[in-house]
């Protein structure tokens, strides 16, 4: 039996230090504190802390084969849809009503349903107002990069210390098949040219950014055959000009969304295909896996949306005490980032000893043992604390002999919510199983009869004894278990089921 | 002399600020020009701008009611081309 909590001197071992607390260890510490408190900029981060988008900017000076300008749906979740197109003060009474009432928010973003800079009266004056009013809130926006350029100056001035680019092709021709047109110096640009201003523009927002010291996250959607190899090449260019982080999020193309792609039938990547992309341009640079392609008007933690608890009519008539919520805001991140420590400590413990395992056999040439994917029932906090049943997505991790890692979250009601209209093809159990396909544990707080046997049937072992414990060591917990039970040493055969 | 907006307009508000005679209106259920004030950009653009970042074909008129973006202009795919792009995009 091995000994559960091994500590070892100097702290952590090799590669066995992979909690993701500690993945961003080695930035120097003013960047450190930029990102600790930004779900979308830090993996761990978004256990802890809440968002907000407002959209305030519904124009757009570009299009998209992935996007469809109608946007206003309240039963999708995508980017950019929103169900209330909000003026400059409306965005800031309802930022100040979601601070006060969620005092884990702290990144208020602007990301639509437009491109916020194409509409920059509306962005910049939402931003003028919150620096002013609500200093203890993150300012970030997101944006195609053809405005980009021309605006860094003034971005700076309200003091917005992240930006997102969204980059999916360094290479015009492949730009072409991406976008159509683009709106420029009053014309519209079709084709490869179209794709060449706006690469050109990309990249020069890009290093105008990174050298006034505003970290720069670049969004890339997949697409299946377009700019699936063509990723690497960017992950390459964008790190070399000093991007922070790399987001490869999957194209969304069903032909209910009216988009392009969606009629026309491009597919969108597998679970694999993405992983396994997002893997390649890791060698590169920081890739963030967590990113749940949120509404133009999403609110709380990646994942939820409390955006129907904060409509304008809900609000309108709200008496806010700022400085009141401030100081109840300070004293509840105070409490999350003590919780953090020492959970962080705890997962150290556990992560090293997952680290130890293969030393501690005996030498030379015991098969390695293989890795082993695991789902996740969550509702933040880092710890698995959610009913099976309720969970309406999934972080999925995959457990080896050297680490835990954190590999993407997994819908399970994928983009749409609404049932009448969408057809009845599946049950949500089978979404669910089918959701997880590939993952052979599902950690969560409680299970039914059901959803047990059913998930066993499809070779995915269930598994309720980790309630409330911290994610990465109750996946290190159980990896050692199956490790224990002489489960994972076959490295190329078909993965073992666990199925009893 | 004037553009007409007409039904399928999304109201995406791309065309309102970029209009030099403040002539399109923000209306239910969709967006309107204001016949009055349009001047289709005669002697302020090369272009009309409207129509030039209008992202849905075939919603804005010209004065004898034909489209601006006419099907096919705005997907760079012409309606005879579109099965044939339809099958390649499949295959991806």
């Amino acid at each position: 039996m091995l000994e559960l909590k091994v500590q070892t001197q100097g702290g952590c071992a090799s590669s066995g230090c992979g909690g993701s607390a500690d993945r961003l260890a080695h930035l120097p510490e003013a960047i450190r504190a930029k990102v600790n408190n930004h779900p979308c900029f830090s993996e761990d981060a978004h256990h802890h802390y809440a968002r907000m988008h407002v959209a305030v900017a519904p124009a757009c000076n570009i299009q998209c084969h992935y996007c469809n300008r109608k946007y206003d749906c309240a039963n999708e979740s995508r980017p950019g849809v929103v169900s209330e197109l909000l003026t400059p003060d409306q965005a800031v009474k309802k930022v100040l009503a979601v601070a006060a009432a969620i005092p884990q928010m702290t990144v208020l973003g602007i990301a639509g349903p437009g491109d916020p800079l194409a509409n920059p009266e509306r962005t910049l004056e939402t931003f003028r107002q919150l620096a002013e009013k609500a200093p203890d809130i993150r300012l970030c926006v997101s944006t195609n990069g053809l405005a980009l350029p021309d605006l860094v100056d003034e971005l700076c001035q309200y003091n917005i210390e992240h930006v997102t680019i969204t980059i999916n092709c360094v290479d015009p021709d492949v730009g072409a098949k991406i976008y159509p047109w683009i709106f420029w110096n009053n014309r519209r640009i079709k084709g490869r040219k179209a794709a060449e201003i706006l690469i050109r523009r990309q990249q020069e927002g890009l290093e105008k950014l990174v050298a006034r010291g505003v970290l720069v996250k670049v969004n890339s959607v997949l697409i299946p055959g377009v700019n699936d190899e063509h990723l690497k090449e960017v992950s390459r260019v964008v790190k070399a000009k000093g991007a922070f982080l790399h987001n490869v999020m999957p194209l969304i193309a069903e032909p209910e969304h009216g988009t392009f792609y969606g009629l026309m039938g491009q597919r969108g990547p597998t679970s694999a295909e993405l992983q396994s992309l997002q893997d390649a341009c890791a060698g590169d640079m920081a890739m963030m896996r967590h990113c749940r392609q949120c509404r133009a008007d999403a609110v709380g933690m990646l994942g939820e949306d409390r955006g129907q608890e904060f409509t304008l009519d809900k609000i309108e008539h709200l008496e806010i005490d700022y400085a009141a919520a401030m100081q109840k805001r300070a004293e509840v991140q105070a409490e999350i980032e003590a919780r953090r420590a020492a959970q962080h400590q705890q997962t150290k413990v556990a992560l090293v000893s997952l680290a130890s395992i293969e030393r501690a056999r005996p030498q030379p040439k015991q098969p390695e043992s293989r890795p082993v994917l695991m789902a996740v029932a969550t509702t933040g906090g880092g710890v698995i604390d959610q009913h099976f049943g309720h969970a309406r997505e999934f972080l999925i991790y995959e457990a080896s002999a050297q680490d835990v890692r954190f590999i993407g979250a997994r819908k399970v009601d994928l983009y749409c919510t609404g049932s009448e209209t969408c057809g009845e093809a599946e049950t949500r159990l089978e979404q669910t199983i089918r959701a997880l396909d590939g993952c052979e544990v599902v950690l969560c707080a409680r299970i039914g009869y059901e959803p047990w046997g059913k998930l066993e049937a499809a070779g995915i072992a269930p598994n309720g004894e980790h309630a409330l414990e911290p994610i990465e060591d109750a996946v290190a917990a159980v990896y050692r278990e199956l490790l224990d039970a002489g489960r994972l040493e076959s490295v190329t055969a078909e993965p073992e089921r666990l199925s009893a | 002399m004037a553009f007409k907006i007409i039904e399928g307009c999304v109201n995406c508000w791309a065309c309102e600020p970029l209009c030099p005679s403040q002539a399109i209106v923000a209306a239910k259920p969709h967006f309107l020009i204001d016949a009055h004030k349009c001047t289709e950009c005669e002697g302020e653009y090369a272009d009309p701008q409207c129509a030039s970042i209008c992202p849905v074909e075939g919603v804005i008129l010209d004065s004898l009611g034909m489209p601006l973006n006419p099907p096919g202009s705005l997907t760079g795919i012409p309606p005879e081309r579109l099965a044939a792009a339809r099958a390649e995009i499949r295959a991806r």
